[in-house]
């Protein structure tokens, strides 16, 4: 199976600090990969590097590369916004706009310029029936986003970066602000998604990334520690660091 | 005198804070009562329509004055809005943490505090004199935007701070551009804040005396251009109090006043719900 | 495609530019008052502008020394009734006043915050210049001043102080209720401290009105150039005394005019910058604690 991203010696500073070291991982294409350690092991700083969503931070550096499809992200004269169009992501807290239901999911479509009004009206529909959320809201696009319950915003937050057909879905945690039964849709869903995207996952929560993922990768401040099959990293762990970690003796 | 309890000093303490408030109620209902019940009698249609005699008599209505007023004001709003909303997305969204950005805000700190009479001697020697507008709307309309460019800063930055931060990165990534972020997530959804610091805007102007009565002239002809000059209803007011006796004519323009800041506010209140509304789920 | 950059530049450069605006429009202040003051100060010299006691202008005389006590003695006056009164309606909005009550007082303060100063003037005018004038002197008077002044700031320390005793969290106040302490001694002992910088920062823009305030006190104040030695006798401060003169001032006199903005100016800088002071030294207090 291909690499659809591949980081080589990829290191990250905020400011002085470094979050990263040396972080050599490849996300395989139309697989879930998994990020777990502890709280500030520096997982989400390495999935938000994946799609340069880092840069908005004052103070940030980037050492190595991303390689998207063989090409580094990082490199000198990079289109930025071509990059997030092809690396979507979804956040913690669901975030829709307080807008309707439609402007939300046509948001990414109108400012990457894939206008014209029929078309949009197709890639919303098509962009919610991903999100397994059309059925639910087919009759009330035009009421604001922020009307739905917890675990419907996430989905439309998935539908609303599903719209701009990236190539790779980045997920920080999506499922910690939700209750289990919205959990389980969402874990559902990206098992659908995965035929036709790449996912990169990263959750404080083992027994998802063991259930939901197909690889796992286990950071510990800032170091890759370990990154295997999700089944074997979690049978059979080959670092006594992931065993701990594992066996809920820190973290 | 024997140590009071603590029962006793809270039986003490409300009794005071009750009179306060008593107090207050009492100013209120003297002012505004005083002004609505005495100046009512001499509002009438023809009071409203008609324009002032000119002179010293005090006779006559505010019809061009009114007028006067609302062009003054809608010219100050052109040219206060762009500047004000502007300096807030910049401060808000684009300014390094550098010198230069800390010396805009403390000119803007400063600028707030400054006395409107103060705004009226900058707007006379450089607006009426040194740039030759004379007494005139212009002139007035530029003081004005000067006095209330901080006032709109702050409620326009305030709005656009309340924009929680997730929708900017979730703007940025869907692979807007920061001026697409601005322009289609943070200014609608700071709209009605935004709305709410300009009607405020709108409100300090219409109370607004000191530095127009230094710059417009004060001639009671309807304004034919940008260069005329004209008086609004608070300096109306106060050539009444000042040069004629026509107490109950003051009264009366007191009562126009008066219920116009009644409606500004009970707008800016509607706004500040909508903006809640807004920010939480509604429509 | 490349549109999108292009606008997301030039608009960056443009937002730049209104931003200056309001540091241009504080320098353009500065450098023009200070301009047309300049005449009068070089040749009146700032010691004897500052510490005269005559003011007549048609004798050449120029000395702000009774304006400078005006604008003080009105200020203090105005504080002295405005900040028990403010923070004590403040206290009772914020913690005492059922709904009810609250649902009429609280815009009611607002409505007072909005009201022009020439209503206020016009309403002193009528009613409470008279009353003064029962009592003795003119009625125009520092007193009549002192009262008008009081109504027009109270609703500025109202609500910004209310604003600040609400945003007290609740856990300070439970901490304390749940050691025994009494209603009162809550507020008076952990919530009005905790609001101190809220409560001081209304203060400061209090004062900042009540030192730039013209058009009321014009009215009311009586305008007379000697130093008021009782609160019935008229008063002259500084803002009421520029918006007097200064339609039909000319030559020097007008130049002096402006040199009195250029005092209230500095004024008004010195007064915000002891509250930052204060206000910062407040807070650090707090975090230390």
């Amino acid at each position: 199976m291909e690499a659809k991203i591949e980081t080589r010696k990829f290191s990250f500073y905020y400011g002085k600090r470094q979050a990263l070291r040396d972080v050599n991982l490849h996300v395989r294409e139309h697989q879930i990969t998994a990020l777990i350690g502890p709280s500030g092991c520096g997982k989400s700083t390495f999935l938000r590097a994946l799609n340069r969503m880092n840069d908005i931070i004052p103070g940030a550096r980037a050492e190595g590369e991303v390689m998207l499809d063989g090409r580094n992200i990082y490199a000198p004269g990079v289109d930025v916004v071509e990059v997030r169009k092809r690396v979507g992501m979804v956040f913690q807290q669901p975030n829709p706009f307080p807008k309707t239901i439609f402007e939300n999911v046509a948001f990414g479509p109108r400012v990457l310029g894939m206008d014209g009004k029929v078309s949009l009206d197709e890639v919303v529909e098509r962009s919610l029936r991903s999100a397994a959320l059309w059925d639910e809201v087919k009759d009330i696009l035009n009421k604001s986003g922020l009307a739905l319950s917890g675990g419907q915003q996430q989905r439309l937050c998935i539908a609303r970066a599903l719209a701009t057909d990236p190539e790779v879905l980045l997920m920080d945690e999506p499922c910690s602000a939700l209750d289990p039964q919205s959990t389980l849709r969402i874990e559902e869903l990206m098992d659908e998604l995965k035929e036709r995207y790449t996912i990169v996952i990263v959750t404080h929560n083992m027994q998802q990334a063991a259930r939901a993922s197909d690889w796992t990768g286990f950071l510990l401040l800032g170091d890759l520690v370990e990154y295997g099959k999700t089944t074997e990293l979690f049978s059979r762990p080959q670092d006594k660091r992931t065993e701990d970690y594992i066996t809920g003796r820190f973290g | 005198m024997p140590r009071m309890s603590a029962k006793s000093t809270q039986k003490l303490a409300l009794v005071c804070i009750w009179g306060t408030g008593v107090v207050t109620l009492l100013i209120l209902l003297v002012i505004i009562g005083y002004v609505l019940l005495r100046g009512a009698a001499d509002i009438s249609w023809s009071f409203l329509t008609t324009p002032p005699r000119g002179g010293l008599s005090g006779e006559g209505g505010i019809s061009t004055v009114i007028v006067c007023t609302l062009y003054l004001l809608g010219l100050t709003m052109a040219i206060v809005v762009p500047l004000g909303v502007g300096a807030a997305i910049y401060l808000s969204e684009y300014a390094p943490d550098n010198r230069l950005t800390h010396l805009i805000r403390y000119g803007t700190e400063v600028l707030a505090g400054v006395p409107s009479i103060v705004f009226g001697l900058f707007g006379f020697a450089l607006f009426v004199t040194a740039l030759h507008f004379r007494f005139s709307i212009l002139s007035g309309a530029l003081t004005l935007a000067c006095l209330l460019l901080p006032t709109l800063i702050r409620a326009s930055e305030e709005a656009l701070r309340a924009v929680p931060r997730s929708h900017r990165e979730a703007a940025l990534a869907l692979g807007a551009t920061k001026w697409q972020m601005v322009w289609r997530v943070l200014l609608p959804a700071a709209l009605p804040g935004i709305a709410t610091g300009i009607i405020l805007c709108i409100g300090r102007g219409v109370g607004e005396t000191a530095c127009l009565f230094v710059t417009m002239g004060g001639t009671s002809a309807l304004p034919t251009s940008l260069f005329s000059g004209g008086r609004t209803l608070s300096m109306h007011l106060l050539h009444l109090v000042l040069d004629t006796n026509a107490f109950e004519k003051a009264l009366a323009t007191g009562v126009v006043l008066v219920i116009t800041i009644v409606i500004i506010n009970a707008i800016t209140n509607w706004l500040s719900q909508r903006f809640r509304a807004r920010m939480t789920g509604g429509a | 495609m490349k549109k999108r950059y292009l606008i997301d530049r030039s608009s960056r450069s443009l937002i730049f530019v209104l931003a200056l605006a309001s540091f241009a429009v504080l320098v353009a202040i500065a450098v023009f008052t200070l301009k047309e003051a300049l005449p009068a100060l070089q040749k009146i010299g700032l010691l004897d502008f500052l510490l005269g006691r005559e003011w007549r202008p048609t004798n050449g005389q120029f000395g702000i020394l009774p304006m400078i006590l005006g604008t003080v003695m009105v200020t203090v006056g105005a504080l002295v009734f405005a900040v028990p009164l403010g923070v004590g309606c403040a206290i009772l909005l914020a913690e005492v006043a059922p709904q009810r009550v609250r649902l009429i007082l609280r815009p009611a303060v607002e409505l007072l915050v909005g009201i022009p100063s020439v209503v206020y003037g016009l309403v002193g005018l009528v009613l409470i210049v008279p009353l003064v004038r029962e009592i003795g002197g003119p009625g125009l008077s520092l007193a009549a001043g002192i009262i008008v002044l009081t109504a027009m700031i109270l609703p500025t320390i109202i609500s910004i102080s209310e604003d600040s005793i609400r945003a007290v969290p609740k856990s300070h106040r439970e901490g304390a209720l749940a050691l025994g302490a009494t209603d009162w001694q809550t507020m008076w002992r952990v919530v009005l401290p905790a609001a101190r910088s809220g409560i001081a920062a209304s203060i400061v823009l209090a004062i900042g009105r009540a030192v730039g305030e013209a058009m009321a006190l014009v009215m009311v104040i009586g305008m007379a150039t000697a130093i008021p030695m009782s609160p019935l006798d008229p008063a002259r401060p500084l803002a009421p005394s520029i918006a007097l003169e200064i339609n039909y001032a000319t030559g020097l006199h007008r130049s002096t005019l402006f040199a009195i903005g250029v005092v209230l100016f500095v004024l008004i800088i010195i007064i915000n910058s002891i509250a930052m002071i204060v206000m910062r030294r407040g807070a650090h207090a707090q975090n230390v604690r």
